[in-house]
Parts: structure tokens; C-alpha cells; sequence
């Protein structure tokens, strides 16, 4: 059976994501560099709260506080040995709050480490370590699992295909793409088209594009995203290239700024979209109200 | 003037574009020996293993280090350096040079630092408190090795104080902060501003990178420059060094 978020995508419905967890996090009480995943276990209302913004403020879907929930990520805070738990404890913070047929969707980041030859992690290895990560955010209960911000096609891939063999979640995966003078590549040297290719080749059902350098930007990632498949497409924009004012990160772009190049994505054709990086519940309204989808109340 | 060999041509014609950049290195390639060129051009490709075999037997025909050093590895990550920043090649093909540049390193720095040939500077390196990433900054610490710099590396979750600590240690002036995280970025921040508490600013130079760390950002933090990746780390460090030495 297809499951409801692809049906939806298969209708031709526009979708909309949420906004940033680690930055949302951060400036309620997580100290910076501090393990944001702990925050399951320590903090569960301020990972509630955030979810339910999202959802109030029109989200569709909801990720999980999850995104550093690897082994490799976790042993650096002395949690190694509480992957499960805090992956399903996300997918359940999330979960508690979501009202009928919105989705929780099951962020995994980058494990931080290259698989040889280039690192010293071997396939196999890593392959698990997204296993074991994977089926706690499905024992927990998440409706899709998003592989987010790689840099490595490599590493991405692999998650993808893991996530497919060992879960029966929707599976969606972005990279982040860094325009050169050559145009868009990641870090390590991928276009979008490749990625886009690969990641489906992996079996990813939708595929795109996160975090960045700002939404004018994406807006062309998407664009050449969007000629290399007709598969469905998510991206998920951060607000623009922070700066420090007052000792504080600001994020340079408003909602109002980002709004106009919300609808943007909207006309490229992109089917999911939200926000990364400095983004927060009112960027998701002012995305909502431009794709005239004002959350009714309550 | 020797004969160039046809793969650093080759290297030359496809990819060194620019005037002054391609008239540089083709006088560095002509005025090398062809063991020099060599070396050259398996660093360019990342070939480890013939990089520390030219290398050894460059010392062993009594090659001076500095040859090797200018006419062999250098020239070679400069190619390289090129090719990264012209979207030719990206950090794996990077990395791997610096592999292979580190091998040839590792039998001419011995010989260099005995014969008590100055060092191009020294600094102090690490990745700023709560930020665990360390590729950019690795890059850039086998970039400035490769450039003749002594580095203390402080690995990743660096706070202030061991900044500080280092820095009286190595009496270095230059420090290089990193940062992948924008959550993490204000903490270069604030490690500058532990400097300044600690009456340390005015002596230090400090420069700044990351994924999202821009010029502007540097600037508004109080840093004394900001390096786009690592080649741009060894010019900086370079202008840097020479700003501290001026003011010493």
C-alpha cells in the first residue's frame, strides 16, 4: 500500500515541511555545541513545543530531533550506548503532538566520519551504524526517514539503502550543494543531477536539497534538480548566511524575505518544502500563507 | 632549463587557466630537475607510495631538502591547490595529495628542522568548543605543513582556555579557529574575546573558517582574517605571520 505521504505526493499536493530543530533548540537552553539528541531525555517539553509550533504553524510534517542520533555522533557526549533510546524518544516527542494525518519524519544526519579509502570507517561498518539508527526511528513510530545535509554521495546513498532494506518508512534524502566557479557540486565533488540519480538509483522515494547558502540560491538548486528528475523533490532552506550581532547568531533572512521564493519553489515544482538552518514556526506561517494554506485554528 | 615532462604539460594545458598562474608554474617546472617533476606531478595525482620513493632517493642523490621542498612537493599542491579552487577537483582528490605531500614531508622535514632552516611561522590550530568536525581544518593543517608552517594541532571541541595555553606555550601568533556548525560559530567569538580578557589580543592574529563563516562574519567577530578553504588558509596564514612579525 502506497503509504498516505507519497499518496499525497502522487496527487500533486504541495507539502510543507518544518523549519530548523538545532537553532529552535539553542535558543531554548541548548548550549551551543551542546548535544542536541540529550534534549530527548532531559528537555522532552522543549522538543514537544518545537514540534508542536511546527505543526500549529501549518507544518505537514514534523522532523524528529534525531539528526546527530548516530553512534559515531552520540559516543562524542557519552550516549553510545543510547542510540535507540534516543531516536525512538524523538520520534515520540514529535509523535505525541501531531495532530490526525500530519507526519513525523525521521531525521538523519551525516556520521561526521568518510568511509575508506579516504576515512578509516569500512562499509560495513557505517551500513550498520545507519541500521541501528534507522530502526529506532521506525520502532519509534516515524512515518518516513529523511537522510539530511551529506556531503558525501557515498555515505548518502548508503544510508538511503539501508533505511530501504531495513524499514518500511518513506525514504527522502538532500545533499548540500555549494556553488562554485564550475556552478553546484558538493563538498566532494557531486552535481545535483548525480545526486539526484544516485539517490534514487538507492531506492530514495523523494530526493532534494538542504541547509545552503541562503533561499535565492536554492531556488536554483531546485531549479536544476527538478530538470534532472520527475521524481518528487523536497528542499529545505536555511535562512541565509548567519552573522553574530549582539554576540548572538541572527539569521539574515525573515520570513517575509523568504516568502516570495517559498511560491518560487512552489512553480519549479518542488513537493516538499521547508526550512533548515535559522528558520523557525513563523518562516513555516509565511510559507503556509503564501502557498494559501492557512492552518485553521486549533 | 629542463624539458617538461608531458604530464605536467598536460597539467598546464588543461588546467592552470590563468596567465600569470600558468607563466609562474611553468617557470618553477622548467627551472626542476626531471626528479623534481616527477614528484611533481605523482603528488598532483596523489600516488603516496612514488611520492616517498622519489622522495628518498632525491635525499639519496643528495637533493637539498629545500629543492624537493619547492621544486617537487610544493609545486605539486600548487597545481592542485588550483585545480580545487577552479571546481577541477573537490576534497577527495584533495585529500589524498595531502597524503601523498605528507609522505614526502615526512623524509625532508627532519633534515630540514636539523639544519636549522626558519620555519615559514608557527600555528596553533583547532576546531572551536562544541564543534566536532575536523575535515576543513585537517585540510588545512596538511596545506600549511606542506607550506614549511608548524602547526599544534588541538583537535576538535577546542575551548578557549586551551587556545590560550597553547599560544603561551608555542609563543605562536597566529591561531586558526574552525567551525562547521553555525550553532558553534559564535564560540570563535568568544574565544577572541577570552584572549582579550586574558590582556593576549593585541600580540595574536587570529584567522577563521568553516562551512558557513564568511568574510563578513570574520570581521564582525574581530578576527584578522577569514580563509575560504585551505590554499586560502596558506596565503592567509603567510600575510598573517608577516603582520605579527612586523609589529614584533
Amino acid at each position: 500500500m502506497t503509504h498516505p505521504l507519497l499518496a499525497r505526493l502522487d496527487a500533486g499536493e504541495t507539502l510543507i515541511s518544518d523549519g530548523a530543530t538545532g537553532t529552535y533548540l539553542q535558543q531554548h537552553g541548548l548550549a551551543p555545541g551542546g548535544c542536541p539528541e540529550e534534549f530527548n531525555l532531559t528537555h522532552p517539553e522543549v522538543v514537544r513545543e518545537m514540534a508542536a509550533a511546527y505543526f500549529a504553524a501549518g507544518s505537514d510534517m514534523v522532523l524528529t530531533n534525531s539528526f546527530g542520533g548516530n553512534v559515531f555522533r552520540l559516543r562524542h557526549y557519552g550516549y553510545g550506548d543510547r542510540v535507540r533510546e534516543l531516536n525512538r524518544l524523538g520520534v515520540a516527542h514529535a509523535r505525541s503532538v501531531a495532530p490526525p494525518g500530519r507526519f513525523v519524519v525521521g531525521s538523519i544526519g551525516p556520521t561526521g566520519e568518510f568511509l575508506e579509502p579516504l576515512g578509516d570507517v569500512s562499509v560495513a561498518e557505517m551500513a550498520a551504524v545507519f541500521a541501528e539508527q534507522a530502526e529506532a526511528l521506525e520502532e519509534g513510530g516515524a512515518d518516513a526517514i529523511l537522510v539530511e545535509t551529506m556531503i558525501s554521495l557515498e555515505e548518502a546513498t548508503l544510508a538511503v539503502r539501508v533505511a530501504r532494506e531495513r524499514t518500511n518508512c518513506v525514504v527522502i534524502a538532500t545533499m548540500v550543494f555549494d556553488k562554485g566557479p564550475r556552478g553546484y557540486f558538493t563538498m566532494m565533488g557531486n552535481t545535483p543531477e548525480q545526486a539526484a540519480r544516485e539517490l534514487l538509483d538507492a531506492g530514495a522515494h523523494v530526493v532534494g536539497s538542504n541547509c545552503g547558502n541562503g533561499i535565492a540560491q536554492m531556488v536554483e538548486i531546485a531549479r536544476q534538480l527538478r530538470e534532472a528528475t520527475d521524481a518528487p523533490l523536497l528542499i529545505h532552506s536555511n535562512a541565509g548566511i548567519p552573522r553574530i550581532r549582539e554576540g548572538q547568531l541572527l539569521y539574515p533572512e525573515t520570513p517575509e524575505m523568504m516568502a516570495p521564493f517559498f511560491l518560487e519553489l512552489e512553480q519549479v515544482g518542488i513537493n516538499i518544502i521547508g526550512g533548515c538552518c535559522g528558520t523557525n514556526p513563523d518562516h513555516i506561517r509565511a510559507l503556509a500563507h503564501t502557498l494559501n494554506r492557512d492552518p485553521v485554528a486549533g | 632549463m629542463e624539458t617538461i615532462n608531458a604530464g605536467l604539460e598536460r597539467e598546464l594545458r588543461d588546467y592552470v587557466a590563468r596567465p600569470d598562474e600558468h607563466a609562474r608554474l611553468r617557470g618553477i617546472f622548467e627551472r626542476a630537475s626531471p626528479l623534481m617533476q616527477e614528484i611533481a606531478h605523482h603528488l598532483i595525482y596523489g600516488r603516496k607510495a612514488e611520492v616517498d620513493r622519489l622522495t628518498r632517493q632525491a635525499l639519496d642523490e643528495d637533493y637539498s631538502p629545500n629543492v624537493i621542498l619547492d621544486d617537487g612537493l610544493i609545486a605539486g599542491m600548487a597545481v592542485v591547490g588550483i585545480k580545487f579552487r577552479d571546481n577541477l577537483i573537490f576534497v577527495p582528490e584533495v585529500l589524498i595529495a595531502a597524503r601523498a605531500m605528507k609522505a614526502g614531508l615526512a623524509h625532508v622535514e627532519p633534515i630540514l628542522s636539523a639544519s636549522g632552516i626558519e620555519p615559514s611561522g608557527t600555528v596553533i590550530m583547532g576546531t572551536v568548543k562544541g564543534d566536532l568536525h575536523d575535515i576543513g581544518k585537517n585540510l588545512c593543517i596538511m596545506m600549511l605543513r606542506g607550506a614549511g608552517f608548524i602547526v599544534h594541532d588541538l583537535g576538535v571541541d577546542t575551548k578557549p582556555e586551551q587556545f590560550i595555553e597553547a599560544v603561551q606555550r608555542h609563543q605562536a601568533p597566529v591561531v586558526g579557529m574552525s567551525a562547521l556548525l553555525t550553532t558553534t560559530m559564535p564560540n570563535m567569538g568568544r574565544t577572541i574575546k577570552a584572549f582579550e580578557a586574558a590582556g593576549l589580543r593585541s600580540a595574536i592574529r587570529f584567522m577563521v573558517g568553516g562551512a558557513a563563516v564568511t568574510r563578513e562574519f570574520a570581521a564582525e567577530i574581530d578576527a584578522d582574517g577569514y580563509g575560504k578553504d585551505a590554499i586560502a588558509c596558506v596565503e592567509l596564514a603567510k600575510e598573517l605571520t608577516a603582520r605579527s612579525r612586523r609589529k614584533l
